[in-house]
Formats: C-alpha cells, structure tokens, sequence
C-alpha cells in the first residue's frame, strides 16, 4: 500500500514536470509599453506558433533602466521610441543589430523602415524596426475650453487648475515650439539648448499654480477628463480619440505649433535568449490584418503597409478630423537625442517640481 | 561546544551569512564605489567627490533632502499621538473578548497592497470624488474642492500608511504594563495627565521608540505615497533618486544620494535613541 502510494506520487510528480516543460516550452519575453501586446493578438501568436508571450509594462526610461542594469539581458524584445536608441545603443550597448533578412520588409511602410534604420544606425548598423506611430499634442475639452489650440495654453491662466502634462521631456520640447523656438535645432549646441530649456524650465514654475497635477499614469489622465477635473492636457493622440468616442465634446487638437511625432520600434536586447521568437513576433505584429486590430485597439497607427485599409473606418475619420494637410506638414518627428542632455533635463524637471 | 554542535551552527547560519553578504553588503558596496565616481572633463568615469559637491551646491537637493526629513519626522510624532490611545484602548480599556476582534480589524486594511490603499484614498478625496460628493450633496459646499495634491493630505495618508507598525509594538509593551500601577496612581491622586506621563510613556519607551523607528524608516524611504496623494508638491528624496536612476541615467548622481539618504536616517535615529536614553540592542528586541 505504502509503495503503491510512493509510485503514484512519483508519477505525478514527473507528470507535472513533463506538463510545465510543456506549458514552458517556448515564451517571448517582451518589455513594452501598455497596449502594446493586445491579449486578441498574444493568443492568436500563441496557436499560430506554440510561443507564450510574457508581457512587461514600462516606458521609454525605465526600459532603457531595465536593460542598464542587467546589460540588456531578461526580455527577447524591447519596444523604445526611435529616438531614444542611439546614443544610448553608443554608451551601454545594450541592443543587437537587426537581422533584416529575417524581417518581413515587404509588409513595412518602406519611408518608415528607412528612417527608423537611419537614426538608429550606431557604428554601421541598424538597431531597430519600425512598429507604431502617433503624436503627442492636446487633448481639450472643447465645451469648457474651446478656445485651447496651442501648447501655450497649458500655460494659459484662463484654465487655473484644470490643466495637467507629464513631467518629462516633450514637455519641455513642445513648450519650446510654442514659443517660436526649434529645440531641435539645438540639440547639437548643448549651451544654447541649456539655456533655452531653463528658460521653459523657469516658465513652468511661475505658472506651476495653473496645474491640477503632473500626470504619470495615462489612464488616470483620462478618467480626471471623464470627471471633468481637466479640460486641456498634453497628451497623445489615442488618449484623446478613446475620450472622443465616449464624450463627443473632448477630441485632440493637434497644435498650431505642431504635434510632436513619435515612432515606437522593436530592439532586441543584446543578451536576449529567443531571438528566434522576437523575429516571428515582429513579423506577426507587422502582418496587416495583425496590425489592423492593433489599430482598432489602441487608434494607434501603426508602420504595416496596408493596415489601414483594413482597419475600422472609425479610426481614419479620428486622423482626417483632427490632422488636416497642414498639420500633417507640420508635424515634429523626433530626431535621435543626443547624449548627456536628458540629464540636464532632468534636473530642470526636478527643479520644477520642488518649486512652490 | 562539541564539534558536531559547532558544524550545526555553520550549516545553519550560512544561508544567512550567503544571503547577507549577495543581498545587502555586495550591493551596498557597489553603490559605494558607484557613488565616488563621476565623469571627468573628457568624459571618461574616475575618482570624484563630484556627486557629493552637487548636493550640496544645488539648493533643490539639500531642501528636498531637508524638507523629507522634517516630514518624516512629523509624521513619526502624528502616528504615535494617534496610535497611542488607540493601543491603551485595545489593550486596557476594553473587554478581553474584544481585543482580539479589534486588533484584527487594525490590521484588516493592511491585508491589500500599499498602492490599493493610496488609490483608494484618492477616490475618496479627488474633486469628483465620495467626500466631495457628499459634501455637495448635503449643501455644505457648493463647489467641489481638490483635497488631493498637498502636503496635509500628503501627510494624513503617510501616517495611515505606517500606523500598524506603531500599534504592533505599543500594543505588546501595554499588555505587560501591570494594571495595578495605574490604580496606585489614582489613589495617591494622580491624574490623567500625570499619569500618562510618568507611569503609561515612560513604562511604554522601548515599544515607542521601536515602533518610531519602524515608521521613521518606512516613511523616509516611501515612494508611492508622497508621489501619488503629493502631486504636483510633493516631492520626495527618494523620488530623487529614482528620477537619477531612470529619468536622468545618472546611476553615479542616484548612488550618491542613496548613501546620503542611508547616512541621513541612521544620523536621526541616533539621536532619537540618545534623546530618549534607549539602546538600539533593547528597542529592537
């Protein structure tokens, strides 16, 4: 009786084993953004081809943190803002070059492909792909405020209180546009640059009483929207189409001195073990009718040639009303940051919020 | 000591030396050597006290350091004033049947994550949110007003936060203070006051000054709260560091400031002991 009970419980033990090895087999470790990795698609990758994708939420610093600390080890793939790469890639070496020839190219938007592949190009080859694209501009409720149109009016005394931005970078960099002055222009003159942000830097504290709060978490964003705490925030363009669909009075309005325009890549760590799998998911996530219900998702466009043909038609009339020509023209794209300026960044954004 | 005994004694504290030496000493040493780094005129990383130097000459750094510990310190004193009575309640007023059900009933909030509490208490306070709703509701106000996003609230939720770890203590020194001490004061005619500062505080010293150092820490090195109920004001050193680390890739600059941090608290506890003529070895007991 006793040994038939040790037999069963040995059975069982190695059974379990034989089933976790199976549950285990394969997994993508992805480090992404929220959104980024809808269940829809985890699923459908998982019976197109047996790999269980394990999802991490992050954004761009403390990906790049992540990486830093243990030298781009612990994910297969990473999901940085094309800007963010390069001079990053140059001091920690914490990607791998891309092997285009396992990339399906003949499903990316060629421009797209192009000018990811340009800026994140360190000592000769690329590190990235193209996924996502979107802009950063405000997201207005056009009934209690209907006059907002720039960046400035995050400053704008009229809306004491009901105003909200992130502290970070684009902040800066947009409030800058708004006053007549190109910060992009000066990314390669760091004095000038300095200068210039600590000017905005001073100009966010005079006016930091306008504030309700700085805003870290999106979701939290657009429920003080919901509530009517906030009318006008600087945010991206989804936010405020998700916003728009429940409450026709809040929309986003790309700003007179331009949306700052991001593209969101795949890099693969530099110690990731299952390349093999980061390359499928790639390749999965870039397939049209893939792409397509990303877009449905998150109204977020993405670099998949022909995506948005089949996406909800929903989705197109957001971008025509929002973007005419004009503001298309008039789009920022982000160029590569250069090194050491997001610490003196930071330090104007600490001084901001240590201000009374 | 027999030999076997003494190989027992090995095999039993190693686990505790390994995990001491891989999980506090090697990392604390590698934050050390990070901290006395710092890039050089030509960029490259060497010897320098340069991290240091910058906290001291950017006047944002030493108030926030500052202003954290005065905040600690403050709600330190808020915590014990508010658990105090609550404890003397559990443990003497009422009815031993009770003092179980009602310690528990302490300790049910803590029984959810620190940031389901926080979140919870913003759906309470925000402009759209219970209080200000019933507040409108019942023709007190009629305008709602943001209660979130300052140092009062700030403050109210830091000591929500921290309060068990002052009750623990308090409550296991109360229940060994002997009932009849207090009835003797009364019959030499004692009053609430004398007698809660000659017999209940100074009887309670070592739960108090345990319990303080407990809350002192968890609320010098807390993120969450002051980052999310603080808002727009509330900064926090330790947001400092994190800011150093993620948002500014300067990990020497994070280093120097953890050490700081690391030198600030054991300063403050040092002097509370002395002030209160504790040692360390008997508190944490």
């Amino acid at each position: 009786m006793a040994k038939k009970s040790i037999g069963l419980f040995i059975t069982i033990i190695i059974g379990f084993s034989f089933l976790s090895t199976a549950v285990w087999a394969e997994t993508l470790e992805l480090l992404t953004w929220k959104g980024y990795a809808p269940t829809v698609l985890v699923d459908k990758f998982k019976a197109e081809t047996g790999i269980e994708v394990k999802v991490t939420f992050t954004n761009n610093e403390e990906m790049i943190a992540k990486l830093r600390a243990t030298r781009g080890a612990g994910f297969d793939l990473a999901q940085p803002s094309q800007d963010r790469i390069s001079s990053v890639q140059a001091e920690y070496k914490i990607y791998q070059p891309i092997d285009f020839s396992k990339i399906n190219g003949d499903q990316i938007i060629t421009t797209m492909l192009d000018a990811v592949k340009k800026n994140t190009t360190v000592d000769g080859v690329a590190h990235a792909v193209p996924f996502c694209w979107g802009t950063d501009g405000l997201v207005v409720n056009k009934k209690l405020a209907p006059a907002a149109a720039d960046y400035t009016d995050l400053l704008n005394p009229a809306y004491k209180g009901r105003v909200s931005y992130r502290l970070k970078r684009p902040t800066l960099i947009a409030l800058a546009f708004a006053t007549g002055n190109d910060p992009f222009a000066k990314y390669s003159d760091p004095v000038a640059y300095k200068a210039l942000m600590e000017k905005i830097g001073q100009e966010m504290i005079d006016k930091k009483d306008l504030v309700q709060n700085y805003w870290t978490n999106g979701d939290a964003l657009l429920q003080s929207m919901r509530a009517n705490e906030i009318y006008v925030a600087m945010a991206w363009d989804n936010g405020g189409w998700k916003l728009h669909e429940e409450n026709p009075d809040i929309d986003f309005v790309a700003p007179k001195s331009g949306a700052m325009g991001w593209i969101d890549t795949f890099a693969i760590p530099a110690k990731a073990k299952n390349t093999e799998a980061a390359y499928k998911w790639i390749n999965f996530m870039l397939k049209p009718e893939n792409a397509a219900v990303f877009t449905n998702l998150e109204k977020t466009g993405t670099a998949s040639k022909g995506a948005i043909q089949l996406a909800d038609a929903k989705v197109k009339a957001h971008f025509e009303r929002c973007f005419s020509d004009a503001d298309i023209n008039n789009i920022k794209w982000y160029p590569p940051v250069p090194d050491k300026l997001e610490a003196m960044e930071g330090m104007i954004l600490d001084k901001v919020k240590a201000s009374k | 000591m027999n030999k076997g005994m003494r190989w027992g004694l090995l095999i039993f504290i190693l686990p505790v030396l390994v995990w001491l030496l891989l999980l506090i000493v090697l990392p604390q040493v590698d934050m050390a050597v990070m901290a006395i780094r710092a890039d050089n005129e030509w960029g490259e990383k060497g010897f320098s006290l340069a991290n240091f130097r910058v906290f001291f000459s950017e006047p944002i750094y030493w108030r926030t350091f500052a202003r954290t510990a005065v905040f600690s310190v403050l709600v330190t004193f808020l915590t014990f004033l508010i658990t105090m009575p609550v404890a003397f309640y559990i443990t003497k007023v009422v009815s031993s049947r009770f003092q179980g059900f009602l310690t528990v009933l302490t300790l049910l909030p803590f029984w959810v994550s620190e940031l389901v509490r926080v979140y919870g208490w913003m759906i309470l306070l925000r402009e759209s949110g219970v209080i200000n709703h019933f507040l409108i509701k019942s023709g007190i106000l009629n305008k709602p007003v943001e209660l979130l996003y300052n140092d009062a609230t700030m403050v109210m939720g830091l000591v929500y936060t921290s309060m068990l770890f002052m009750l623990v203590p308090l409550l296991s020194v109360l229940e060994n203070l002997d009932n009849n001490l207090i009835e003797a004061a009364y019959d030499l005619g004692g009053n609430v006051w004398s007698i809660t500062t000659k017999i209940i505080i100074p009887y309670c010293l070592p739960g108090i000054v345990s319990g303080s150092i407990v809350v002192f820490m968890l609320t010098l090195g807390n993120y969450l709260t002051p980052n999310l109920m603080g808002g727009k004001n509330g900064l926090w050193f330790t947001e400092q560091i994190y800011n150093q680390f993620i948002a500014s890739f300067n990990w020497n600059q994070g280093s120097a400031f953890g050490f700081l941090l690391l030198i600030l608290s054991s300063a403050i506890i040092w002097i509370g002991l002395k002030l209160t003529h504790q040692s360390l070895g008997k508190v944490v007991q």
